[in-house]
């Protein structure tokens, strides 16, 4: 850390001071601002100190990528350029962090599944990549709107994951999220993830840290495998290393490497909670019913709940921030009181109630739903109606016309 | 709190991740032993008696010290070789310090020399060959130490020790972080300190061979 302390207070080229994290999140002035989600994401990485940006053109992430290309002809990003596919890109942002760059990279639905060979390839190289995710539909017949669904692909690359509400979480995530994957204990790739259109095409205000302040830079040398050595694995994977032979140490060798990585998600636990707040945000957790949400579902949530205190229903609410970290034991101890908990989700298999399921006792308390997916929104008054019915409570019909 | 513990194995064929058993990282100032947070004070005099106690005590030392990166890697590699010295000063005759370096990582087929080496994806080999009972990792990167401690505690009764110049190591019996010259001087000091104290083990006492 002293590498890093010794910068704290010098200027980069473009004048921006180099600040200590903390100082710059928790305690630097804040101007609110009126912008796009896309927009947000740039003017956090103006503050990032990156060193690489590399991206491919996919809805709805494009409007992003393309902005930072704006920022590194400003000079405020070390380089940028677009692959020749998503997998082309995501192995070209591994080339970069091997070397020792600090990396970003932005994509959506089917870019994600496309380069999904490279996300476990990351966080067994523990190299801290951040990769911003605005979520669309990824079946046939193509979809360009919001949907969740490749969230649930993500969850055990070994990646961190996140699930951001709003542009002012993505703009301090973004951020925060540099600080905890490159821990030396963590060095994980982050995949901060946002419901598209909703977060990156809306206008929202959102408070920003001065952009004359920016994150120290990357130092590869706390890296815990060695930068660009291309005799040892990480790097060297395909010559003569252990995963090529047939015997028993070679298998213990690899099975205590998938260890390692998940035992990095564990650690990045602490950290998280450390810039996050928290994993999770809660409120009315002694009510009996709790919504479970992560996302833009967290704010329709929200706005359920106070369409139900206005009929006498009282009901609480859990935010979940990060999936990995999953956060199993504040979530079993915000949902300790509740008879029902209802998990929204904008996704087919309501991955997120699964999670839920597996981690509350008396795992019948957890309705999946609702549920809506390909884009469609979703109404308040539909997360109304299904507590409502749970509830045994008379609702009104959501879909028909007339009576 | 976790009721897991990190103690000497052979533990199990695929021993656990301790962080994966809810053993937490030291924060600053702190250190760790079995896995349970303790003030660097305590871990200084236990690592001392540790060593002390064992019939074959081994430092080894990683690339981040065995190579001259910078002024301080060197100083380190000074310090470690201090430590050495006054560890073969501090021990009986009938106990056999070794000091064994981890130069690289590169898997070697069809197997290291383990009179001269150990390797992060099989240091059971070492540690079998030597009878080493008690060791310290110093300057290894942090992920391949996890490995090779994991894998010796999989495998072997091998007390072990990690002097981690980043965040400490779950997966060691003790664990130091943030490891300077100063903190290597002071394991010395104790070490010099508590000399004629600690008794070693008998000869009949569990070694370092896996039963």
């Amino acid at each position: 850390m002293a590498e890093i302390k010794s910068v704290l207070g010098t200027q980069n080229k473009k004048g921006q001071t180099y600040t200590d994290p903390w100082k710059l999140l928790n305690e630097a002035p804040r101007t609110p601002s009126f912008f796009t989600g896309s927009e947000v994401i740039k003017e956090a990485i103006r503050r990032a100190t990156c060193d690489v940006m590399i991206a491919y053109p996919i809805t709805p992430q494009s409007e992003a990528a393309a902005l930072i290309g704006e920022l590194f002809a400003e000079g405020y990003v070390g380089d940028y350029f677009r692959g020749e596919s998503e997998f082309a890109v995501m192995s070209q942002c591994a080339g970069a962090a091997f070397g020792g760059a600090r990396v970003f990279t932005t994509t959506a639905g089917p870019g994600t599944m496309r380069a999904m060979e490279n996300f476990p390839m990351w966080a067994g190289a523990r190299l801290p990549i951040q990769m911003i995710v605005t979520c669309r539909g990824i079946n046939s017949p193509l979809s360009i709107q919001p949907d969740t669904l490749e969230i649930a692909y993500l969850l055990n690359t070994g990646m961190l994951v996140w699930h951001a509400e709003t542009a002012q979480d993505f703009f301090d995530w973004i951020l925060k999220g540099y600080m905890v994957s490159e821990e030396p204990e963590v060095h994980l790739p982050l995949a901060l993830c946002c419901d598209g259109f909703f977060v990156t095409h809306t206008k929202d205000v959102v408070n920003l840290t001065p952009a004359d302040m920016c994150l120290p830079p990357y130092d590869p040398y706390r890296s815990p495998v060695p930068c660009m050595d291309m005799e040892c694995p990480p790097v060297r994977m395909m010559r003569d290393p252990f995963v090529m032979k047939s015997n028993y140490i070679s298998y213990a060798t690899h099975a205590s490497w998938q260890q390692e990585i998940w035992a990095a998600v564990e650690r990045s636990r602490k950290h998280s909670i450390h810039w996050l707040n928290g994993l999770i945000d809660t409120e009315n957790t002694d009510a009996d019913i709790m919504i479970v949400a992560s996302g833009t579902a967290v704010s329709q949530g929200r706005e359920a709940i106070r369409m139900l205190e206005d009929e006498g229903v009282r009901c609480g609410l859990v935010k979940v921030k990060t999936i990995r970290p999953w956060p199993e034991e504040e979530i079993r101890e915000a949902t300790k009181n509740a008879k029902h908990i209802f998990v929204p989700e904008f996704n087919v298999t309501g991955w997120l109630a699964k999670e839920i399921r597996a981690t509350v006792p008396n795992h019948h308390r957890v309705h999946a739903g609702p549920h809506v997916c390909g884009g469609m929104t979703m109404p308040p008054e539909i997360i109304v109606s299904e507590i409502k019915t749970a509830l045994g409570m008379k609702t009104f019909s959501l879909a028909g016309r007339g009576s | 709190m976790s009721d897991y513990r990190v103690l000497p194995g052979p533990e199990h064929f695929l021993p656990p991740a301790a962080a994966s058993m809810g053993i937490r990282l030291p924060n600053p100032g702190e250190a760790h032993i079995n896995g349970v947070i303790t003030s660097e004070e305590k871990a200084y005099e236990e690592a001392a008696r540790q060593f002390l106690m064992a019939k074959v005590p081994t430092i080894f030392p990683g690339p981040l010290v065995l190579w001259a990166w910078n002024e301080k890697a060197a100083k380190k590699a000074t310090a470690i070789r201090h430590l050495f010295n006054t560890l073969k000063e501090s021990v009986q005759p009938n106990q056999k310090p070794m000091l064994i370096p981890m130069p690289d990582y590169r898997p070697k087929y069809p197997k290291i020399n383990p009179e001269i080496e150990i390797n992060p994806n099989h240091p059971n080999l070492t540690i079998w060959h030597n009878k080493i009972d008690c060791c310290v990792f110093i300057g290894v990167h942090c992920h391949q130490a996890n490995l090779s401690l994991k894998i010796i505690r999989g495998g072997t009764s091998c007390y072990t020790i990690a002097m981690c110049a980043q965040a400490g190591h779950e997966d060691a019996m003790l664990s130091f972080r943030d490891a300077s010259v100063e903190k290597i001087m002071l394991l010395a000091d104790t070490i010099k300190r508590l000399k004629g104290t600690v008794q070693p083990r008998l000869a009949s006492a569990k070694n370092g061979v896996s039963s």
